[in-house]
């Protein structure tokens, strides 16, 4: 009894803080990443006065929200309004139960992780459309609308993507889908390349997906102030802002785990010790896609509305359609190799 | 052709890396930002900053409250009263009151002044704590030109060629 109350309960807790808390530490260090970057990239400094080089910036803000009052707007639906930041921040830490972080190191080895993820992804919208219409302001509910007709169209397109990936590895399984790309010639024996149109289409969408610049017409500082959640304060405020960057870093791990190869070294695997798989490698890839994510808010203006659907619509699915075809010819005649070896 | 080729350079995302090469050129620029408290821009010594009422070497103040600076002050921003000095019956002022609300800070006090007595100085950090601060007398603004006599007489012979 007591043994299976541990085996069940008490390690699964244990692991899962193992990957929550960590996570939230990256995010509020992504956070002042994105700062110190942005303001790089716009010659100047950024955060640089609290604790050395100011890293200890993000920790200041988070105690700042955590101490301000939350305000209920005076129409606003109780219920509703609390709940939102919850179902905003749920499924973006729950999407992190399926990602492997190495061969060993995955909390749930899901057989239909990709359908998971999908799933988990998509929930997140809900707790935006409830933040915009109970909130009941305008602002706010546009927001919400623009944000969850962007997440619903660059979810196809996503998915499209993600269904290539799947033909490539014959798998739903994240593991089993960077195993699919392992090989002996390390970089090149990954999917970006037989996929790479895909690849790109894909990280673009996660772009979209999770409301960033250039795609953040749902926030919109110009015209509807903060978007969806421009009536949230204090600790609410925090948990979407937490949500925001949790999805940043997933994206960025879904984009190394599905395209560049997981935990699996860059260099062949006969270059003795950095031939190596392991969780680094996966760190380091990640790290290079999320500052991608930031490099984009620094270099691109906001695209219009319309624009946005245009590029969803008319652009992304036909070409994701048309290269599931390819990447079922490239199966088929086997002009790829699918995990050979390691 | 034209639009073939466009197409081509749009779906390829030229543009958008030519502008990524750019932004990312930039992010190891120097920067820019001066960390004000620590550092400083250089600064003229023409500034016009806060004002000082200044002495002669013996310790006399220059000020013979010919009042010419009140009457050229554009925002009517000094007021003076004048009578005998008791001691020796040299005219002197017995109130010099800027009001720093209202000067503009263009100099014309320091440029109609015939004993170079009322200057500015280049200090720009001063801050008032309480009502009625922004008026500053004329103790105060000999205070300043005492303490910070240096450093006007300095600004002044570096500018003496050009006047």
């Amino acid at each position: 009894m007591i043994d299976q109350l541990i085996n069940h309960l008490v390690w699964p807790i244990v692991y899962i803080l193992c990957i929550t808390i960590p996570l939230i530490l990256a995010v509020a260090m992504f956070v002042y990443w994105e700062r110190k970057v942005i303001g790089w990239m716009h010659v100047r400094m950024g955060p640089n006065k609290i604790g050395p080089f100011g890293l200890l910036q993000a920790f200041a803000d988070v105690v700042k929200l955590l101490i301000k009052e939350v305000i209920l707007p005076t129409t606003a639906n109780r219920f509703l309004y609390y709940l939102a930041p919850l179902l905003t921040l749920v499924p973006a830490l729950a999407a992190w139960a399926v990602v492997p972080f190495s061969s060993k190191m995955v909390l749930s080895n899901a057989n239909a992780g990709v359908l998971y993820l999908l799933a988990m992804t998509s929930m997140g919208v809900y707790g935006i459309i409830l933040a915009g219409w109970a909130s009941n302001s305008r602002y706010a509910l546009l927001g919400a609308m623009r944000s969850a007709a962007q997440v619903i169209s660059y979810e196809l397109a996503m998915g499209l993507c993600l269904v290539c990936v799947l033909v490539l590895a014959g798998s739903l399984n994240l593991t089993d889908i960077v195993n699919a790309q392992a090989g002996h010639k390390g970089i090149l024996d990954w999917f970006w390349l037989p996929l790479l149109p895909v690849f790109v289409i894909y990280f673009i969408s996660g772009v979209a997906e999770t409301n960033r610049a250039p795609f953040d017409v749902a926030e919109g500082e110009s015209e509807i102030v903060a978007g969806f959640h421009v009536e949230y304060s204090g600790s609410a405020f925090a948990i979407f802002f937490l949500a925001e960057y949790a999805n940043m870093i997933l994206v960025s791990f879904l984009a190394a785990v599905l395209f560049m190869g997981g935990w699996l070294s860059p260099f062949p695997s006969s270059w003795g010790f950095i031939g190596q798989g392991g969780f680094p490698w996966l760190l380091i890839k990640a790290f290079l896609f999320s500052f991608l994510f930031l490099w984009f808010r620094a270099s691109f203006p906001r695209y219009r509305y319309d624009q946005i659907m245009r590029l969803g619509w008319k652009v992304f699915i036909p070409i994701a359609i048309v290269w599931v075809l390819v990447a079922g010819c490239l199966k088929y005649f086997g002009w790829v190799t699918i995990g050979t070896g390691v | 052709m034209s639009r073939i080729t466009h197409y081509f350079k749009s779906l390829l995302l030229i543009e958008l890396f030519r502008g990524m090469a750019l932004t990312i050129r930039y992010m190891f620029k120097p920067k820019y930002t001066v960390r004000y408290p620590m550092e400083h821009i250089p600064k003229s010594n023409r500034f016009r900053g806060l004002h000082a009422l200044r002495r002669y070497a013996n310790g006399e103040e220059r000020c013979i409250a010919c009042k010419l600076c009140e009457a050229v002050c554009p925002a009517l921003a000094i007021t003076i009263d004048s009578a005998p000095r008791e001691s020796d019956g040299q005219r002197r002022t017995t109130r010099y009151d800027i009001d720093l609300f209202k000067c503009i800070f263009c100099g014309f006090c320091e440029e109609s002044c015939p004993v170079d007595s009322i200057v500015e100085t280049s200090i720009h950090e001063y801050h008032f704590e309480h009502r009625g601060e922004n008026v500053v007398n004329k103790l105060q603004l000999l205070a300043i030109g005492d303490r910070f006599e240096k450093q006007i007489a300095a600004d002044r012979t570096q500018d003496a060629a050009y006047r």
